[in-house]
C-alpha cells in the first residue's frame, strides 16, 4: 500500500463510467463460416430503398441542432438517449421555452448517429447541465433570428415587436411572421449554416413559462397503446432472429463445436468466428433450438474462478497489478489518530448487483451495399458506431447507429454487445438479424455494479468532534468518496482491484457504496460520542446546501419527536449525502422481522435539491424510482456466484423490488431558483440504504455493515 | 407442427407452428404484435401479459398450443380506435411510465384486475399487481393510475411535492 500523498490527483468520478473496448474480435473470413440450405431464405431480397443520407449536418451549426418545419413543427436534434429518465420531454420543454412555442410543436429526434450532433454518452447526469443549455442556446438563437428577420422585413425596431406562441407581430400594425414562415427563407439558410452557430440569450429563470412547470412524458400515448418501437421491437424486411452460444462459465473458452449438426435445419445460418458462435433463423424459437443442438457438441476449457463467498478478502488481496491507489490527504492521519481521545474502526461491504433493466440488450443489424445500420439500446451511440466500424473494418461514416427510446439502462447499457452479435450474424446471413438477450444472458453476461469493501477509521477529539478520518474503498469506485464532514486530518483512498465479475457503471456509480459506509459510520461515531445522529452531523457540516436538505427532511419527518417514541421492532434512521452537485437527505422508519432479521422499509421522507427544477413531474418520478430501486440493493439484491457460474441469475432468485415493497414516500423538493439546474436521475438513490441500516440499529440494536442489509447470522 | 386457430384482438387468426413455441413469440414474430414484451421468460415479470379469454396470463410461459381456440387480447387490441381504454388513459394522465417497457403488461394486468374488482382497495391493487415488475420502479405512479382508472382519483395533483 502506498501511503505517500499525491494530493494533485483528485479522484474524479467521471473516469469511472464504464468505457470498455468491445470484446469481439472477428476474422470476418468466409472460410470459417458455414451457411446452409433452406438457402432461399439467405438470398438478400431487400427492396432497394433510398439509402439514408450519411453524416450528421455540419456540426457546430444551428442546423445540426434545430430544424424549422414549414408545417410549423420544430425538430430538435440531440445525441442523448431516452431510457426512461426523461431527456426527451426535458429537451422539448427547453426548446419550447426559448422559442416561445407550445411544447406540442416540438419534435425531438434523439440518438441517430447519421442525423444528430454527438452529445457524448448519456451518463453522469450530464444531460441537464450540458445538453439542455446547448439546446436552449440554439433555440434562443432561432428566436432572435425570427425577431430580427421580422424587424428587417418590416423596417421596425425589434422592441416594437412581440413574439407569442411562435408568431411575431408588430404592435399597432399588421403583419405576422412565424417559424414556419421563416423556414425556407434565405435569412434562415444563411444563419443556420454558419459555424460556429450564433448563440441566443437565455430566458432568465424568473420569466420561465414552460420550464419549471410539471410536464408528463410528451409521448405517453405511444407507450400506453403499445405502438412505441423499442430496440427489441424493430422489424426489418426479411429479418431473422439470432442466438449466440454462451460459455458455460466465466473464463471458459471454446475448444470445439460442430456446426454440421445444424446443417439440416431449414433457413438457419450458423457462424463460427474465433470464440464467437451463433446462428440466425426465421424464428427465435428455431434459433434457440439450433443453439441447444450446438451446445450439445461444444467442448470448453474452464479455469478456476473466484466465488462470492470470500469475495471481500479476495478483492482486498487483489489490487490491480501495478496500479497505485488514488489518495487524497489533508493534514496527517497518523498524527490525528495519535492525539484522538476516542477511536473507532469499521468495515463495510456492498455486493455486486445487476441493473436488470426491464428490456434486456437487443439489436437489429442490417447490411446494405457495405454499409451497416444498427438499431440498438445503448447509452453511447457514437462510441458504439466507432467500435462497430473498427471491429468490422469499415470507415465510421459507413456505420449508422440508431437508438430507439429503450426499456431502461440505469448505467448498465454503456456497451452494445447485441449490436456486434447481430451485425456479425447479419453479415453472414445476408439479411437483417435481430438479437435479443434473454434475462439469463443479461444476468450472466452484462456487466454488474462493482462490489466493494470499505474500511474506515476515525478519531474524535476531547470535545467529541471529528479529528481524523481515514477512508479506503476497495474496488467499488471513487464517486462521492470525499467526505462532506469537517475533519482536520483526512485521508481518502480508492484501490482498484481485479474484479471476478465484469463490472461497470451503475446509477450513481460508487456514491451509493461510499455514502452507505460513511453515513453508517457517522451514526456509529455519534453513538460512541453519546451524540444524537442529526446534531452530530450538523456539527460537522459546512456546506449549507447539504445542511438545508438535512434540516428539510428531518423537519418534515418529525425526526426529533419520532426518534424518541419507539414502537417495538421498529426504528428510525437518517442519512444524507451529495454527489454530482445535488443534495439528498432521508429519514426512514424500518421494521425488523424478529425471526429472520430482515428489514422492511415502512416509510421514507426524502428531501432533495438539484438547483432550479426544470420539470417537477419528471423529477418526482426520478426520485421515487431512485428510492425504490435503491431499496432493492438495500434489501435483497446480490449476485451470488461460484467458480464462474451465477447461482441466482433469474428474477425468481434475484429479487428486485415489487409493489409490495413500496413504502410510504414523502418528498420535499428544495427548488433553488438561484442556482443552475443539475441532473437528478442518480443522487436520490444514495441515502436510502444507510438510513435503513441506521434505523435497523435503532430497532434491533445491531449494526449491519453490508449491502444488502442483513442482520448477523441471517441468510438472504 | 400444428395448425392452431384463435381470435387475436377480435380477428380470427391461424398459424402453423410447433405447439411448444411460447405464445409470446408467435404474437411478436408471426403477428408482429410487438406491444407484447419479453422481460424474463420465466413468468416472473409479467411484461408479456396478454388477456386470454379476459384473464391476464404471462404469454412467455404459455405454449401457443394452450391458446388454441381462445380469444387473446394484446395491448394493441385494447383501445377502440382513437379513443383510449380508460386504463390506458389513466396511465397516460398519471404519467405512470418512465421507460414504458413494463407499461403494456401493467395496463393489461390492471384491466383484468378492475374487471374482477371494479373498486379495489389499495391493498387489493398491490396484491393484484405484485406479479408485474417495473425496473424503473415507478410503482407509486402505477398505483395512482389504477386508482384513477377505478374512478378513485380526481385530477393529477400539480406542484412539486409528494403525497
Ligand atoms: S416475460 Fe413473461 S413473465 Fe417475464
Ligand atoms: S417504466 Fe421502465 S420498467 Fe416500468
Amino acid at each position: 500500500m502506498n501511503d505517500q500523498p499525491f494530493l494533485s490527483e483528485p479522484v474524479e468520478p467521471e473516469r469511472h463510467e464504464l468505457r470498455e473496448e468491445p470484446g469481439y474480435v472477428f476474422q470476418l473470413d468466409r472460410r470459417s463460416f458455414l451457411q446452409f440450405a433452406g438457402a432461399g431464405l439467405l438470398i438478400s431480397v431487400l427492396a432497394p430503398e433510398a439509402s439514408a443520407q450519411r453524416g450528421a449536418a455540419g456540426t457546430g451549426t444551428l442546423e445540426s441542432r434545430l430544424h424549422l418545419g414549414e408545417d410549423g413543427f420544430i425538430t430538435v436534434l440531440a445525441g442523448k438517449v431516452e431510457e426512461g429518465q426523461g431527456p426527451r420531454t426535458e429537451i422539448a420543454m427547453a426548446a419550447a421555452e426559448e422559442l416561445r412555442v407550445p411544447v406540442e410543436r416540438i419534435r425531438v429526434l434523439l440518438a441517430d448517429t447519421d442525423l444528430v450532433p454527438n452529445d457524448g454518452i448519456t451518463a453522469g447526469s450530464r444531460t441537464t447541465p450540458a445538453t439542455i443549455p446547448a439546446v436552449r442556446k440554439a433555440a434562443a438563437a432561432a428566436r432572435e433570428l425570427l425577431i430580427q428577420t421580422a424587424a428587417r422585413r418590416w423596417n421596425a425596431a425589434p422592441e416594437m415587436l412581440e413574439l407569442r406562441a411562435g408568431v411575431v407581430t408588430r404592435k399597432g400594425a399588421s403583419g405576422a411572421l412565424s417559424y414556419a414562415g421563416l423556414a425556407g427563407s434565405e435569412e434562415l439558410a444563411k444563419a443556420f449554416q454558419s459555424a460556429p452557430a450564433p448563440e441566443g440569450k437565455l430566458t432568465p429563470l424568473k420569466d420561465w413559462q414552460t420550464l419549471g412547470r410539471p410536464r408528463l412524458r410528451i409521448d405517453a400515448r405511444e407507450f400506453v397503446t403499445g405502438s412505441h418501437v423499442f430496440p427489441s421491437d424493430i422489424q426489418r424486411p426479411g429479418m431473422l432472429y439470432g442466438c449466440v452460444l454462451r460459455p458455460p462459465a466465466l473464463g471458459a473458452t471454446l475448444e470445439y463445436v460442430d456446426l454440421v449438426k445444424i446443417q439440416s435445419l431449414p433457413g438457419v445460418a450458423g457462424v463460427h468466428d474465433g470464440y464467437f458462435v451463433g446462428c440466425a433463423a426465421p424464428t427465435s424459437w428455431a434459433a434457440r433450438q439450433a443453439i441447444k443442438t450446438l451446445a450439445g457438441t461444444a467442448q470448453w476449457k474452464t479455469t478456476d474462478q473466484p466465488s462470492s463467498t470470500g469475495l471481500f478478502e479476495y478483492l482486498k488481496q487483489h489490487p490491480v497489478s501495478g496500479g497505485q491507489p488514488r489518495v487524497q490527504i489533508k493534514g496527517s492521519v497518523e498524527e490525528g489518530l495519535k492525539s484522538a481521545s476516542r477511536r473507532l474502526k469499521a468495515a463495510y461491504q456492498a455486493a455486486y448487483i445487476q441493473h436488470a433493466p426491464m428490456e434486456p440488450r437487443a439489436a437489429v443489424a442490417e447490411w446494405r451495399d457495405g454499409q451497416l445500420s444498427v438499431w440498438t439500446g445503448t447509452s453511447n451511440p457514437f462510441a458504439v458506431r466507432d467500435q462497430l466500424a473498427k471491429v468490422f473494418q469499415l470507415p465510421p461514416h459507413s456505420v449508422r447507429v440508431i437508438v430507439p427510446d429503450m426499456g431502461g439502462g440505469f448505467g448498465g447499457k454503456h456497451t452494445a454487445e447485441a449490436a456486434f452479435e447481430a451485425a456479425r450474424l447479419a453479415r453472414e446471413a445476408g439479411k437483417p438479424v435481430s438479437v435479443r438477450w434473454t434475462r439469463a444472458e443479461e444476468f450472466m453476461w452484462a456487466y454488474s455494479r462493482p462490489a466493494g469493501l470499505i474500511e474506515i477509521e476515525a478519531g474524535l477529539d476531547d470535545k467529541d468532534q471529528l479529528l481524523v478520518w481515514d477512508f479506503a474503498n476497495y474496488n467499488s469506485g471513487a464517486a462521492a468518496i470525499v467526505s462532506p464532514y469537517r475533519s482536520p486530518h483526512a485521508r481518502t483512498r480508492y484501490v482498484e482491484c481485479d474484479s471476478p465479475l465484469r463490472q461497470g457503471s451503475y446509477r450513481a456509480l460508487a456514491s451509493t457504496a461510499n455514502n452507505f459506509a460513511r453515513e453508517c459510520f457517522m451514526d456509529e461515531l455519534a453513538a460512541a460520542a453519546g451524540a444524537e445522529p442529526l446534531e452530530f452531523r450538523l456539527a460537522h457540516i459546512d456546506n449549507t446546501r447539504l445542511r438545508d436538505v438535512l434540516v428539510a427532511a428531518t423537519d418534515r419527518f418529525g425526526w426529533r419527536e419520532r426518534r424518541g417514541k419507539k414502537k417495538p421492532g421498529t426504528g428510525a434512521g437518517l442519512a444524507c449525502g451529495t454527489e454530482k452537485g445535488s443534495y439528498v437527505a432521508a429519514c426512514v422508519e424500518v421494521s425488523v422481522d424478529p425471526a429472520t432479521g430482515a428489514p422492511r422499509l415502512l416509510e421514507i421522507c426524502q428531501a432533495y435539491e438539484c438547483g432550479a427544477i426544470l420539470n417537477p413531474a419528471g423529477l418526482k418520478q426520478q426520485v421515487e424510482g431512485a428510492i425504490i430501486q435503491g431499496l432493492g440493493a438495500a434489501l435483497r439484491e446480490e449476485l451470488q456466484f461460484e467458480n464462474g457460474k451465477l447461482l441466482n441469475g433469474s428474477f425468481a432468485r434475484y429479487r428486485v423490488p415489487r409493489f409490495k415493497d413500496v413504502p410510504k414516500i414523502t418528498l420535499e423538493f428544495l427548488d433553488r431558483k438561484d442556482l443552475e439546474p443539475v441532473g437528478a436521475g442518480e443522487t436520490p438513490i444514495i441515502a436510502v440504504a444507510p438510513a435503513m441500516a441506521n434505523a435497523m440499529f435503532a430497532a434491533a440494536g445491531e449494526r449491519v455493515r453490508s449491502m444488502p442489509l442483513r442482520a448477523k447470522g441471517t441468510k438472504s | 407442427m400444428a395448425t392452431l386457430r384463435f381470435t387475436v384482438n377480435g380477428k380470427a387468426r391461424s398459424v402453423d407452428t410447433p405447439g411448444d413455441r411460447p405464445l409470446l413469440d408467435v404474437l411478436r414474430e408471426d403477428f408482429k404484435l410487438t406491444g407484447v414484451k419479453y422481460g424474463c421468460g420465466e413468468g416472473q415479470c409479467r411484461a408479456c401479459t396478454v388477456l386470454i379469454n379476459g384473464r391476464a396470463a404471462p404469454s412467455c410461459i404459455t405454449p401457443v398450443r394452450a391458446a388454441g381456440g381462445k380469444s387473446i387480447t394484446t395491448i394493441e387490441g385494447l383501445s377502440n380506435g382513437e379513443a383510449l381504454h380508460p386504463v390506458q388513459q389513466a396511465f397516460a394522465d398519471e404519467g405512470a411510465l418512465q421507460c414504458g417497457y413494463c407499461t403494456p403488461g401493467m395496463i393489461l394486468t390492471a384491466t383484468a384486475l378492475l374487471e374482477r374488482t371494479p373498486h379495489p382497495t389499495p391493498e387489493q391493487i398491490v396484491e393484484g399487481m405484485n406479479g408485474n415488475l417495473c425496473r424503473c420502479c415507478g410503482y407509486p405512479r402505477i398505483i395512482a393510475a389504477v386508482q384513477r382508472a377505478a374512478g378513485h382519483r380526481p385530477a393529477l395533483r400539480e406542484g412539486t411535492n409528494g403525497e
